[in-house]
């Protein structure tokens, strides 16, 4: 494949991560576009696409009050390609879906974005309304009368799986959370920047077995812009331009307790099959963890150890920490750094082959392979990310 | 629970599963051309694509594939902690059934146990809870 054809990220951008801004989602979405552009050193009248993951939700707008119309409308971007939905491979795979509009010419450069007001939302019910839960139809009826309201439920039972068939361990899957808050204080932006010690994590109160509090990420108003551009237009973008050199996404059954595994096994496996590179030679791995309990899931299903040996390949921490052989979401993942919802892992993941992440930077000399994953219930999605 | 649980909105695809405890039978749609049990219930066989499919009885009876004790009050009157449960079913491989696990302390569920269906009635949906069998 000639390079023209390749799909690269190259400006990234974020806003700043907070609980209950004033600022709102529209601004910060702004404020993480700008910053993006500025990276690049693009003008907003270079970018001609616009993707989003999950579009604009009405009915509960703090999960995702932009979606892709308005950012088009508010920026005067003028669109030869853009999508903005939920059903998809999760959130990353609007990224892949950009990646694909510009190799296949439809677009140039494509913001793609996810904007977050959780915690804003819960402050202001009456400008964010929660929805109702009178009568509830889809996926929700399967779970919700039984009160398995949060996917914390939903996602307890892979874990408690993992604890009874392969031996998992509290001390083990601490791992995510110390790792995340450790790095989590070396980030300035991040919500939460003070590390949190074992003693801290196994005294915390359960949320639904074997996830304790620290297991789960926090509410938080955010905004990260990933720029997505074309082999054919990367020589107008003046920061180093990171190749998605491979991507993968898939859904498993969509009612998540239907589902054996979670999709996290058959996205890894897809992964390797589209590219030269191995396991081996990836330098650090941004891994979705809106429950720790999926981070581990990754290292698994990508091969770094086999299935069931998750909790034993991180116990200890030093394997992932940021002078360890596979140094695991430097800027504090969503545990430590807030509820990006998915697209804050493809921006570290970028960041570190830049060499940008300051006090956070990885030890490696020279990293050129990164792999920044979304998702890990039903669906999910993995980027392979390489600086050439 | 003293909170009232959240009722799905009954429709065609649905009824059968969520009003058969009134005459104590738990249904699970299934295909009569190839006899794959489809859950969620729908008008097709996600195996073979037939049409020619209804809701059958099974035995009402389960293993408890996995589990978790929720311990967070997701809003202020629940009552916790409760089991939350992934029943694999008697006679119908490879459907679960998301469920609650009654009449037992939280802390006594295990992966394995066998279990029960047992019928709750809120207004006009019987929902199909599971006690152990002793
Ligand atoms: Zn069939």
């Amino acid at each position: 494949m000639s390079l023209s054809n390749e799909a690269y990220i190259t400006g990234v951008g974020q806003s700043q991560i907070g609980v209950k801004l004033a600022r709102s989602p529209l601004l910060l979405t702004v404020d993480a576009v700008k910053e993006a552009l500025d990276e690049a050193g693009l003008s907003i009248g270079q970018i001609d696409g616009v993707s989003t993951y999950p579009g604009r939700v009405a009915q509960m707008l703090g999960f995702s009050p932009i979606g892709a119309d308005e950012l088009i409308d508010a920026l005067g971007i003028r669109a030869t390609w853009y999508a903005g939905g939920g059903e998809i491979s999760s959130q990353l795979g609007a990224v892949v879906a950009a990646a694909t509009a510009v190799r296949a010419g439809l677009a140039r450069h494509v913001i793609c974005f996810r904007t977050v007001y959780e915690a804003a939302a819960l402050s202001r019910p009456d400008e964010f309304p929660m929805p109702r839960r009178d009568r509830v139809d889809g996926f929700s009826q399967w779970t919700a009368p039984f009160n398995a309201l949060s996917a914390a439920n939903w996602t307890a039972q892979y874990a408690m799986r993992h604890v009874k068939k392969y031996g998992l361990k509290r001390e083990q899957l601490a791992q995510i959370a110390l790792t995340d808050r450790a790095h989590a204080a070396l980030n300035p932006r991040a919500l939460v920047r003070e590390p949190l010690s074992m003693d801290e994590y196994l005294a915390a109160r359960m949320i639904s077995s074997p996830l304790c509090l620290y297991d789960c990420d926090r509410f938080t108003d955010a905004s990260t812009v990933l720029i997505v551009s074309a082999g054919t237009a990367v020589n107008e973008v003046r920061c180093t331009p990171i190749r998605i050199a491979a991507m993968a996404g898939t859904v498993e059954r969509h009612s998540w307790d239907q589902a054996e595994w979670t999709a996290s096994y058959a996205t890894g496996r897809d992964l390797w099959t589209r590219t030269d590179y191995r396991p081996k030679d990836v330098d650090t791995v941004q891994f979705y963890d809106g429950f720790a309990f999926y981070a581990l899931t990754w290292f698994e299903a990508l091969g770094f150890c086999g299935i069931g040996e998750g909790g034993q390949f991180i116990e200890g921490g030093r394997r992932i920490a940021l002078d360890g052989e596979l140094p695991l979401n430097t800027f504090g993942g969503q545990i430590g750094a807030g509820r990006l919802h998915g697209f804050g892992f493809a921006h570290e993941a970028v960041t570190q082959l830049r060499g940008k992440g300051g006090a956070r930077q990885i030890k490696k000399a020279d990293p050129r392979l990164a792999i920044a994953t979304s998702g890990g219930g039903p669906l999910a999605t993995a980027l392979l990310l390489a600086r050439d | 629970m003293t909170a009232p649980r959240p009722l799905p909105r009954l429709d065609a695809d649905n009824r059968p599963f969520w009003t058969g405890g009134e005459v104590g039978e738990l249904r699970i749609m299934r295909c009569r051309d190839c006899g794959t049990f489809l859950h969620p219930p729908r008008p097709v066989c996600r195996h073979c694509l037939s049409e020619n499919v209804g809701p059958e009885v099974v035995p009402g009876t389960g293993v408890v594939d996995t589990y978790t004790v929720n311990y967070q009050k997701w809003h202020p009157a629940m009552d916790v902690p409760f089991v939350i449960a992934r029943v694999a079913l008697d006679g119908a491989p490879g459907v679960y059934l998301t469920t609650n696990i009654v009449g037992c302390p939280a802390e006594s569920v295990d992966v394995g146990d066998r279990v029960r269906v047992r019928f709750e009635q809120h207004e006009d949906v019987w929902l199909p809870l599971f006690e152990k069998i002793a």
